[in-house]
């Protein structure tokens, strides 16, 4: 069968370099060919916030030449390591191998022991762009930290009520420190101590503070599953896994009462804290209810053509919150095939029974194509990247870019996570509504 | 004129052109090293991530509203789809232009394609991605680890061309074969030159300029109209049909040597349409070279000059006034070389000091063997020796020269070098749009945005004081070219 990637949503295992990124003064170390961290990062975070503390443009990097390809590469990747100790103020530093290297067989693992013995940990990630996407990639990362940084440290004590964070994914995910900071905030009103290793001045401090977690909690189809399972291996904490990004009343009320019960919090405390923010929360779509309901081209039906997380967050927001019926939902963030089926059936729980058909696929060629062929009785909301634009404009539909490549929009702190993320969906996918006529 | 232009590929520059990626010195010292083999290129025992070429060739084709590119390569590398998507729909919106048969596609490899081969797959992509979007010519670009496993790029599309009926090509732009990523764009203009142009027909009254967006057409199309020719801006919003008339049009001009050398050198080699050596058109004296040449070229001395006579009366007052203003000024600049020497250029008439210069690369000379005109100028006019480095991109040297220099501002055109500056207090202007400096009003608008810069420091102060620089002190007190090896003098 034809291999054909077309409107690519993903790239390659390397653009784990975010992950990495978003881990405040941790340092990618690339070894690599000289455009792989440029491009990435500029097809990832977009204009969505790329640079920080370090920048892709600052990214340690062996630039592989032909040199390297036939000589081997390993004494250059060996020089790379030791400069950017000299050079680089970070608190971790990750090598990350790309596809030359791996092929000519560079080991990495063997250059990158020279230095484990250093002030500053080098931990090293095999992330040839041909062995996986970025989201896998995602996953390597978190595990070379466990495994060659964290499980090599003392045994420290767990600390009631302290809970990792996993899900977001930072750069691929356009809002993940909204997303991450919004997590920890309900974390934190129902009363337990969020640890979130990405964003803003975290950083090695609460990488440290991983194993002494009461449980990890992953907000996520499946990116992370890896992570919070040797996680369980290594320092025995256990895990709770809710596939769904809670948007908007209805997701997040359910996520608290999961978490709270999951945590041992007094259901009192959950429910509290529920009824206060859905009072906010209907305060808001009462007053704006009008707009929502005589508004004339806003759809009924919607599709979208994003990754497993998104699909699936944003989908249960507009079923179980917003009452719209699903049509198809595509993902395209070539979602491993071992998670496939459950993530097929978390599209059969909505309210009432309904029920979303779910198709995986790179091919956006494809699956404009279905879309155009799809009645949706009505103009359609499509809501996926920029490249849903054209499209929805030629089908008459609503339309909303809020996955990579996103394009035309900035985005700083913005969330679409709990009460407050799922206003700012809704004003979000109105603002297009409402350039349309009415 | 060593080069030719019909070869299989375009060669990297280092051993086409010598071009480097490493030197440390001064202006005239560089000038001084350039014949006889020199200069040397210096290498980095460290370095930090630059671009590739095919960034830079994929990029320049993305924005031919009817071609596709076809990149044999793992998913990451075609994420200049993601980068180019959407701009070229804007761009191609701006001249009402229908863009729907230009595409981007690519064909995963993975794991077992860098085991068996995948030319196979690569096959049915190329027909399946003509069955799609039916695009007038298909470029099959290659990557890093297509070229490593020795996939044949060129018998794949051999083969295909008794298929199809248009024109499709193979663009060798492998990321590992030079350090300077403007290599891409010779990739992607030998694809042009060689695969898309046709030998001329008749001869058009059109200008081929190469440029990048074209962000000055409606200013350019009314001068070209004092020398009876029109504009064709390459490559983006062109066409196939277009492109394969180059060979036509009358003259070609650039407005960025590095860009330019190789299709514009080349359509003078194969076709005889003459390439205009004249400096870039930034600030005064690039403006009248640039037209003054041109016109040349044309049989039309006499009107360009006019022309050029009756707009300096309009604007020479008030460049000087704002020149009033920004004289004494000490400047950094960071730039590739065409647009560096171009700036530094127009700065000068500015009356502000170079004190610190980093090309991202050196092409000592260009396709046709000559020394770049804006170097050359620079050599002969600039009232200082100023210290001259090529960089590569490195931000770690950059730091430490702005840190050292202490210029009042700091003038750059890359992704992501820009904000490094103003994180030292410095304020910095990116000078992205290639025609910020164009002409004489180009030239007043910019010294205004200078101006306004140094007097605002709001944003770079509030900036640098709260935020901390990613090196440490052991760094932040070498010189900048501690990690140059191989000898050679330091600035």
């Amino acid at each position: 069968m034809i291999k054909i990637l077309d409107q690519p949503r993903y790239v390659c295992a390397l653009g784990a370099m975010q992950t990495v990124q978003g881990i405040y003064r941790g340092v990618p170390v690339l070894h690599a060919g000289p455009g792989c961290a440029g491009k990435l990062a500029a097809g990832i975070a977009g204009n969505n916030g790329d640079s920080g503390y370090i920048s892709p443009q600052i990214y340690p990097c062996s630039n592989v030449t032909e040199k390297e390809i036939i000589f081997g590469g390993e004494e250059r990747l060996a020089e790379t390591i030791e400069n950017a100790l000299r050079v680089v103020d970070g608190d971790i530093f990750v090598v990350l191998s790309g596809c030359t290297a791996e092929i000519v067989g560079d080991d990495i693992a063997k250059v990158s022991s020279r230095f484990a013995n250093m002030e500053k940990p080098v931990v090293y990630v095999e992330t040839a762009g041909f062995k996986g996407n970025n989201l896998e990639g995602h996953e390597w990362v978190i595990n070379a930290i466990i495994e060659q940084y964290l499980a090599k440290k003392p045994v420290k004590e767990k600390v009631k009520g302290l809970v990792n964070i996993w899900g977001p994914v930072p750069s691929y995910d356009p809002f993940w420190v909204g997303n991450i900071r919004e997590l920890e905030k309900l974390l934190i009103e129902i009363g337990l101590t969020p640890n979130a290793i990405f964003g803003e001045y975290r950083g090695i401090e609460n990488i440290d503070k991983i194993p002494q977690a009461e449980f990890n909690l992953l907000v996520s189809p499946w990116v992370g599953l890896k992570n919070v399972k040797l996680l369980e291996e290594k320092f025995q904490t256990p895990y709770l896994h809710y596939p769904t990004l809670p948007i908007g009343a209805f997701e997040t009320g359910k996520f608290l009462r999961t978490v709270g019960k999951y945590a041992g919090v007094d259901v009192e405390v959950v429910e509290a804290v529920i009824e206060r923010h859905e009072k906010e929360y209907y305060y808001h779509i009462e007053r704006t209810s009008d707009v929502f309901l005589e508004n004339r081209t806003m759809s009924r039906r919607f599709s979208t053509v994003t990754n497993a997380t998104d699909a699936l967050a944003i989908s249960k927001f507009l079923v179980n919150d917003f009452g719209l019926v699903p049509e198809k939902q595509y993902i395209t963030d070539d979602t491993p095939e071992e998670y496939r089926d459950s993530i097929e059936k978390y599209f059969t729980e909505f309210e009432y029974g309904i029920e979303a058909k779910v198709t995986f696929s790179k091919d956006a060629y494809r699956i404009h194509e279905e879309i155009r062929n799809c009645d949706y009785f009505g103009p359609p909301l499509i809501i996926g990247s920029i490249f849903e634009k054209k499209l929805t404009k030629e089908l008459s539909g609503n339309f909303l870019a809020v996955s990579v490549p996103i394009k035309e929009r900035l985005i700083l702190h913005s969330s679409y996570v709990g009460y407050h993320g799922g206003l700012r969906l809704l004003e979000d996918i109105y603002t297009y509504v409402l350039k349309q006529f009415n | 004129m060593g080069v030719s232009f019909r070869g299989r590929e375009s060669e990297a520059r280092e051993s086409r052109l010598g071009s480097v990626t490493g030197y440390c010195g001064t202006l005239r010292g560089l000038y001084a090293e350039t014949g006889c083999g020199g200069p040397s290129d210096r290498q980095r025992c460290y370095s930090q991530a630059s671009l590739c070429s095919a960034a830079c060739a994929l990029s320049i084709l993305s924005y031919i509203t009817d071609a596709a590119i076809v990149h044999h390569s793992p998913s990451g590398c075609a994420v200049t789809a993601m980068q180019v998507s959407n701009n070229k729909d804007q761009l191609a919106a701006k001249l009402g232009l229908d863009n729907s048969k230009s595409c981007y596609v690519c064909t995963d490899m993975n794991e077992s394609d860098t085991v068996f081969g995948a030319t196979e797959n690569l096959r049915e992509v190329v027909l399946e991605t003509y069955r799609r979007y039916k695009p007038n010519a298909i470029f099959v670009a290659a990557s890093c680890v297509s070229g490593v496993i020795g996939e044949d790029l060129g018998s794949v599309v051999e083969d295909l061309k008794e298929e199809l009926d248009i024109p499709i090509a193979p663009i060798h732009c492998e990321g590992f074969k030079s350090k300077i990523w403007a290599s891409g764009f010779d990739a992607a203009f030998h694809a042009i030159l060689n695969s898309i142009v046709k030998p001329p027909e008749k001869k058009r009254n059109i200008v081929n300029v190469i440029n990048f967006f074209g962000g000055a057409r409606k200013e350019i199309t009314e001068i070209f109209k004092n020398l009876g020719v029109e504009p064709l801006f390459l490559l983006s919003n062109t066409n196939i049909e277009q492109l394969s008339r180059l060979s036509e049009s009358v003259a070609t001009v650039s407005t960025c040597g590095t860009l330019g050398t190789y299709l514009g050198n080349g359509l003078q080699e194969k076709y005889g349409v003459p390439y205009v050596r004249s400096l870039q058109p930034h600030g005064i004296a690039g403006f009248e070279s640039w037209l003054v040449e041109l016109a040349k070229a044309l049989g039309k001395e006499a009107e360009a000059r006019e022309y050029l006579a009756l707009e300096k009366e309009k604007y020479l007052p008030k460049i000087e006034e704002a020149k009033k203003k920004l004289t004494g000024l000490r400047a950094v600049i960071g730039m590739g070389p065409g647009f560096n020497f171009n700036t530094t250029r127009a700065l000068q008439e500015l009356g502000i000091e170079i004190v610190y210069s980093a090309a991202w690369h050196f092409d000592k000379q260009y396709d046709d063997g000559l020394a770049p005109a804006a170097f050359k100028y620079l050599v002969d006019h600039s009232p200082n020796d100023y210290n001259l480095s090529v960089n590569d991109l490195q931000n770690q040297e950059l730091v430490n020269i702005l840190k050292r220099v202490k210029p009042d501002i700091y003038f750059s055109r890359h992704v992501g070098s820009t904000v490094w500056a103003m994180k030292l207090g410095i304020p910095a202007l990116c000078v992205y749009d290639e025609y910020a400096i164009f002409g004489y009003r180009g030239l007043l608008n910019f010294a205004y945005s200078i101006l306004d810069i140094v007097t605002n420091r709001s944003f770079t102060e509030n900036l640098s004081k709260r935020v901390k620089l990613p090196y440490t002190d052991w760094w932040l007190k070498q010189n900048n070219s501690h990690f140059l090896i191989d000898g050679g003098v330091t600035a």
